[in-house]
């Protein structure tokens, strides 16, 4: 299991795959990549991340893993970077899942909240730092749970995106959702 | 039916009870997201955009950094309004703004503002010489310096959601950063060796609440995110400061007083990714122009040295 660790909460995701009996390892150049079954990218800021994707190269080789099917997990900023769309201060993103990102759609830090999801990972309790808002979902996305009517939790195929933490929540049920999609080793 | 539990906390300790209080986890979270990242010390928006577009993962709004502070001496106090209403504009990223020790007006206007992180700060000239500001009851997260394992652990227990080692702002010397950083880790490992009813006593010399120090003997670790200030001025300096522990770090003076900012900037936030590896470190010393003067400590009276505010 792979973190892109430019910058962000890489640790506390690297706790719950721990927690899951996965291995972490560190991602921060292209070779970093060979040989891992999934991806997470972390929460952080998404324009430090970017910065970093971009001095490293980085775009083009995540996006290959994701064509390769490999699953891949955006938490946060992380879900900003997989979108097909930014607005609200644009970051170049990944375009692997198709929905707009609004970043920090709800203010700034002392407008931050948790609240618990709607949908099918019933009481599920979301936090959100500075967070981003989903908008326009298309066709091939589906949405697995849902905050005040917004869409907090989406898919589309082997690509997953929350907008809130779940790696802060003890909770580690969408890490075990991205487990679950790693293609079995024939 | 979505329950919303951010936005109803206890009413608010101290400043006028206008705002509730943020969870903790809430506060904390955002120290989280800020790991592995460069807070740099900025002046106007200008200075903000250059940190931004060198890949900060926040800024610190400031009327004067700190080797100014200390060249014009002064009190020197929170940032103008306009100047943080002038970065809010032009950044996406999260503002933070420094409060004088123990001004929790100065912090509910900040709160106000709608500002990402609050520090209660040495660099500015104190306001109560004998209370910190009660932090638990501010829908803001703070940052406090810390110069040791006490200390830390009593901003913590008065709610701070991020401790920053003290260092010594404005000098360009990472002499002190260093200190404070193995002074407070070493406390750290120290404490974890100890058996479990020597803990009451050990919290009684930290003078921190005994639960604290249980905690912290059983973590390993501060309950916060620990990061470094004070001296940084290379990105060789941030790199140190990473690996002896520092989970990311603040940038004053080391990068506006510096001849180049934004290539300097670009350098610290390289290095501080790539702590680990050393060809990295050194693709980032490259070409950096001149570093900011330094002041050896020595040249420091006691009452000059900013880290000796706070207790």
């Amino acid at each position: 299991m792979g973190i892109v660790a430019i910058q962000g909460d890489v640790e506390a995701h690297a706790a719950v795959l721990a927690r899951l009996g996965a291995e972490a390892v560190r991602v921060r150049c292209e070779k970093d990549l060979d040989g891992l079954s999934a991806l997470i990218l972390p929460g952080g800021e998404s324009t430090t991340i970017s910065k970093g994707l971009e001095r490293l190269r980085l775009y083009e080789p995540l996006r290959g893993f994701a064509r390769s099917g490999r699953p891949i997990l955006g938490t946060c900023a992380g879900a900003v970077l997989l979108a097909r769309e930014v607005e609200n201060h644009p970051v170049p993103s990944l375009g692997l899942i198709d929905v707009v990102a609004v970043r920090n759609a709800y203010g700034t830090q002392v407008d931050s909240f948790s609240a618990d999801a709607e949908g099918d990972f019933e009481g599920l309790r979301c936090v959100f730092i500075r967070a981003p808002r989903l908008r326009r979902p298309g066709p091939d996305v589906q949405v697995r749970a849902r905050v005040d009517g917004w869409p907090v939790f989406v898919e589309q195929g082997a690509v997953l995106a929350t907008t809130f933490h779940p790696e802060l929540t003890g909770d580690s049920r969408v890490h075990e959702r991205l487990l679950a999609l790693v293609p079995a080793v024939p | 039916m979505a329950t919303r539990k951010g936005k109803t906390g206890v009413p608010s300790g101290n400043g006028g009870g206008r705002s509730t209080a943020q969870s903790f986890e809430i506060k904390v979270g955002l120290a989280e997201m800020l790991k592995g990242g460069v807070i740099m010390d900025v002046t106007t928006p200008e200075q903000a955009k250059i940190a931004e577009e060198a890949g900060a993962c926040a800024v610190m709004a400031l009327e004067r950094v700190p080797a100014d502070i200390r060249r014009d001496g002064g009190v020197a106090r929170m940032c103008s309004i306009e100047v943080i209403e002038g970065i809010q504009r032009v950044v996406s990223i999260p503002v933070m703004a420094k409060v004088r020790i123990g001004h929790f007006l100065e912090a509910r206007v900040l709160e106000s503002l709608g500002v990402d992180f609050i520090d209660e700060s040495e660099v500015l000239t104190p306001a109560d010489e004998e209370h910190h500001i009660d932090k638990s009851g501010f829908r803001s997260p703070f940052v406090c310096g810390a110069r040791n394992l006490g200390e830390a652990l009593r901003r913590v227990s008065e709610g701070a959601a991020m401790i920053r080692t003290k260092g010594e702002a404005g000098s360009g010397n990472i002499v002190e950063a260093v200190r404070h950083l193995r002074r407070v880790n070493g406390d750290i490992r120290a404490l974890a060796a100890l058996r479990v009813e020597e803990l009451p006593a050990r919290a009684k010399e930290l003078q921190a609440p005994v639960e604290l120090v249980r905690r912290v003997a059983e973590l390993g670790r501060l309950p916060v995110p620990n990061f470094a200030a004070g001296g940084i001025a290379t990105p060789a300096d941030a790199a140190l400061c990473m690996a002896l522990g520092a989970e990311a770090v603040f940038v004053g003076s080391g990068i506006f007083k510096s001849a180049d900012p934004a290539v300097r900037a670009r350098a610290v936030v390289r290095a501080t990714t790539h702590w680990d590896e050393t060809e990295e470190v050194l693709g980032s010393s490259r070409g950096l122009g001149e570093a900011m003067e330094g002041i050896e400590m020595e040249r420091l009276a006691e009452h000059e040295r900013l880290a000796n505010r706070g207790w």
